[in-house]
């Protein structure tokens, strides 16, 4: 009766753990071409095609050239070439995908062929390809063979000190590209100069941006402290097109115009910005961007901005949302654009799907393999978070050297850093002071050198922020009165940092495909060209390079362990004393339990994997082995040391035929003489979680087993705690201090434990 | 400048041929110094490219197969000289909805192509024009 008068459970509470988890955050949208949410293909799709007369488009994509919209026709006139499009479009597209993952195949053969491509038709190769193939071929088809990286700079006050020091942070971790913009929109040429000057700290080169309203922004290029811009954005209908306030003739005049100011230029475009500006016309988020990329070839621009972008998000509810990502990026490196591949807009609040987005670009490489990584900490990014912020940063750097993958960082060291930020926040106060913008005191300065984030500043006000950044506005203030600035106070090497980057400019050199400076020079697609055909060709790791990205913090060694290990000796051998007595027999007292200690306890090695000092751990053991009504006797293995055979070797010695086996690390077993070596009958293998009661208990049950009672098993409760990854290193150095000391044959001696004065 | 076009190997100009790079003013890039800002003979003039400069990476950009980046390039080019305001002005005009007219635009492409002598700009401006009048982009927004 009970049974139907208890209320049934309703809900499996699985269920329930699985909502509280961060993916359920993640909203998922069906899929549903016709309202835009479908990433590689729609029923509205047009099917690629092309008909030339005379060399001149008829029609593209199934649209006859009189019902062109702006984006056809100028994807007709200036991307398309007449000359290999019959050739390229008549190739059945599952044979263009195979040349794509073909190493055999060049690079050049494709990209030429790309020129010869209508939108659908690129679309329709890409779409064969899995994620695995897309990003085999991603590494394959990008333009640089060196991979590199861009950070965010922002952070919620505006603070020009701290804008300095992030930055100059982010150039010694390796970003080739800073970006920043701002949260007042006023503020904007303080965020340049602090920028400019935090980057000139430590070496040159990072070339630097500041995202704004394009004219403010052009008009802070030619003030000479930015070197690039992203920010000219392009879509994939017309509508929304016009929507964002432009055609392609604007943008691709725009681009002309940054050209004639020598600041190097990339577009942007990404799926699901179309979606999120309501004019998606029904099609796939890949075909509308094959367009955007296709008219950004047409444009000239030298690269793009590429992978979602703001639309990253919405792009990754759809299925196939991030191989969509990757496929777009394809299409951008495959028409022989500079790709800066997204990553950037954080997608997802699942740390497992950040990880998984990012590994594909870390392992084939990218121009830049984000387009804005966050350098700083997700509350301070003025662009919103990214897919990684200053939060992970080291996560980062621990998959590169995981990877063996240039990701385009270096780990830098803590004192490094302190000496940069210090550096930079000089740097930047001796500028303000220099040009009569502001005095900021030491407090201040102290307080951002250290800080982690904004929260932690005491600096300036919003209001001194848009004063400073409307002086260096009103008063015409340029990249030579910063330079100046710097020179006048010391900072000499900063001011020809900042020289060298502006001076870039004369040449043009940076203007070219996927440029960026290492080094102190230019390395671009036209002299770093990616030449991958197969293993030992594209970019490797150099034995140098694999040295910088390995050297992450904070890795143990033998030497570091042994120095702790005999740090804890002093204070071991005031407790405790090991006299060994001499060959140790076995014995026929049925009340004896045998404890085999391994061949480095107390004499090499002093505490557990969990800090306990072995003393303490041999003092419970013998004290519940005797509270259990039985005796203890100690003998140190000296033929093995694994816990097995510590265990059956002590219960062979053991009047009883139970013993328990103990390694220094704290690994103990309860066995018994005529057991098979690993059938035991109680464990303690999680040994960095295995408390002193514990063991008290493991005395008492052994004693039991004596006695021949069956006693309720020691459980060592675990909370799945990842015990390989945060012990197995320190493990794997403390067994083999044991291990070194084993001989093959030595006979067990007996001990004679002392304690000496009070337990630890 | 020889008279043959560069070609890849030139590439980077800094580094390579540093002979044939020079500011409006016929400065070289030795002479790009901080001595020389300080005792102001490096003025931000000198910190700009040159049209000439944009020609000869169109023709690195043509040689690396990069045809459009090269067209981009010698647009770029015949921009240098034309003064800031007048670019924003033909930028804010080329916007949707900015224009009233064909004519507003074609207005802007002669004043390119005869003050500036930007010729291939001016014609890019007037297809901008056609293409405008047949999508109807003459419209007033709001």
């Amino acid at each position: 009766m009970t049974d139907e008068t208890q209320a049934r459970p309703n809900r499996w509470k699985r269920f329930s753990d699985w909502d509280e988890r961060p993916l359920r955050l993640d909203k998922f949208a069906a899929e549903d071409a016709a309202s835009g949410f479908s990433a590689f293909k729609s029923p509205f799709d047009p099917k690629p095609g092309l008909s030339l007369g005379d060399g001149v488009v008829e029609s593209m994509d199934g649209i006859a050239v009189r019902d062109f919209d702006m984006i056809d026709v100028f994807i007709a006139r200036y991307h398309l070439d007449p000359e290999i499009a019959p050739e390229a479009m008549a190739m059945p597209s599952l044979e263009v995908a195979r040349m794509l993952v073909d190493m055999n195949v060049p690079r050049k053969t494709l990209v030429r062929l790309a020129h010869g491509m209508t939108p659908a038709k690129l679309a329709d190769v890409v779409s064969h390809l899995s994620s695995l193939e897309i990003a085999f071929a991603y590494s394959k088809m990008r333009a640089r063979q060196t991979p590199g990286n861009q950070a965010h700079v922002t952070n919620a006050k505006d603070d020009p000190l701290q804008m300095a020091a992030d930055a100059a942070t982010a150039v010694a971790f390796g970003f080739d590209e800073i970006e920043t913009t701002m949260r007042v929109a006023r503020n904007s040429w303080s965020n340049a100069v602090a920028c400019a000057v935090g980057a000139a700290v430590g070496r040159w080169g990072a070339l630097f941006q500041c995202s704004s309203e394009e004219a403010e922004e052009l008009k802070i290029g030619m003030a000479g402290f930015t070197s690039y811009a992203e920010t000219v954005s392009v879509y994939g209908t017309e509508k929304s097109f016009i929507d964002g306030d432009d055609t392609p003739w604007s943008k691709a005049f725009l681009a002309a115009a940054y050209a004639s100011r020598g600041i190097k230029m990339r577009c942007t475009s990404g799926a699901g910005s179309e979606l999120l500006m309501g004019f998606h016309d029904r099609k796939s988020l890949l075909y509308l961007e094959a367009r955007c990329l296709c008219l950004q070839r047409a444009m000239g621009v030298q690269g793009t901005q590429n992978g979602g972008i703001d639309g990253a998000p919405v792009t990754c509810t759809v299925p196939g949302g991030m191989r969509e990502l990757m496929a777009e990026n394809l299409i951008a490196v495959w028409l022989d654009l500079e790709c800066a591949s997204g990553n950037d807009a954080r997608a997802t609040e699942s740390e497992i799907r950040v990880g998984a987005k990012i590994l594909p670009y870390l392992i084939a490489g990218s121009d830049l393999i984000c387009s804005g990584f966050g350098s700083i900490l997700k509350y301070d990014n003025s662009f919103n978070a990214s897919l990684l912020n200053g939060e992970e940063l080291e996560d980062y750097l621990v998959l590169q050297r995981d990877f063996e993958a240039d990701g385009g960082l270096t780990p830098v060291g803590e004192t490094r850093v302190m000496e940069l930020r210090s550096r930079a926040v000089d740097a930047i106060s001796a500028v303000l002071e220099e040009l009569g913008l502001a005095k900021p005191t030491a407090d201040m300065k102290l307080s951002v050198v250290a800080a982690s984030g904004s929260d932690e500043t005491r600096t300036f006000s919003g209001r001194d922020v848009a004063m400073i950044s409307e002086a260096i506005y009103e008063r015409s203030i340029t990249v030579i009165d910063v330079i100046k600035a710097l020179a006048a106070r010391g900072f000499t090497e900063e001011a020809e940092n900042l020289l060298k980057l502006v001076r870039l400019r004369v040449s043009g050199d940076y203007l070219q495909t996927s440029a960026v400076v290492r080094d102190g020079r230019i390395v671009s697609a036209v002299n770093n060209p990616n030449d991958y055909q197969g293993p030992g060709t594209g970019y490797r790791l150099t034995d140098e390079r694999r040295e910088e990205i390995v050297a992450i913090r904070d890795v143990l060694t033998r030497q570091e362990v042994l120095r702790v290990e005999a740090a804890f000796r002093p204070g071991e051998v005031t407790r405790v004393a090991y006299r060994p007595t001499g060959p140790a027999a076995a014995t026929h007292n049925p009340k004896e339990v045998v404890i085999g200690i391994s061949p480095a306890f107390g004499l090499k090695l002093f505490q557990t994997v969990a800090g306990h000092p072995l003393s303490a751990i041999l003092r419970v053991l013998i004290g519940g082995i005797t509270e259990g009504g039985c005796t203890a006797r100690v003998v140190r293995m000296r033929h093995t040391a694994d816990t097995s055979f510590l265990g059956l070797s002590a219960a062979r010695l053991a009047g009883s035929g139970i013993g328990i086996g103990i390694q220094a690390k704290g690994t103990a077993v309860i066995h018994q003489k005529d057991r098979l070596p690993h059938n035991n009958l109680e464990l303690f293998s999680n040994s960095p979680i295995t408390k002193i009661e514990h063991y008290k208990r493991m005395g008492l049950n052994a004693a039991a087993y004596a006695l021949g009672e069956m006693p309720e098993p020691v459980i060592v409760p675990t909370r799945g705690e990842a015990m390989g990854s945060r012990y197995h290193a320190r493990v794997s150095l403390i067994y083999a201090i044991e291990t070194e000391m084993t001989s093959e044959g030595a006979e067990p001696e007996e001990i004679d434990v002392m304690f000496l004065g009070a337990a630890a | 400048m020889t008279g043959k076009p560069l070609t890849v190997a030139d590439y980077p100009l800094a580094e390579n041929r540093p002979d044939v790079v020079e500011t409006k003013a016929g400065k070289k890039l030795d002479d790009i110094t901080l001595d020389g800002v300080l005792s102001d003979r490096v003025s931000l003039e000198d910190l700009r490219i040159t049209d000439r400069a944009l020609r000869q990476q169109a023709e690195i950009s043509t040689a690396a197969g990069r045809p459009t980046l090269a067209a981009n390039f010698e647009r770029g080019a015949e921009l240098v000289d034309v003064p800031q305001d007048v670019i924003m002005r033909i930028y804010e005009l080329l916007r949707p909805g900015r224009a009233g007219s064909r004519q507003e635009l074609l207005a802007a492409a002669r004043e390119l192509r005869e003050t500036y002598g930007a010729e291939g700009v001016a014609a890019f401006i007037e297809e901008a024009a056609d293409v405008y009048e047949r999508r109807s982009l003459y419209k007033k927004r709001f």
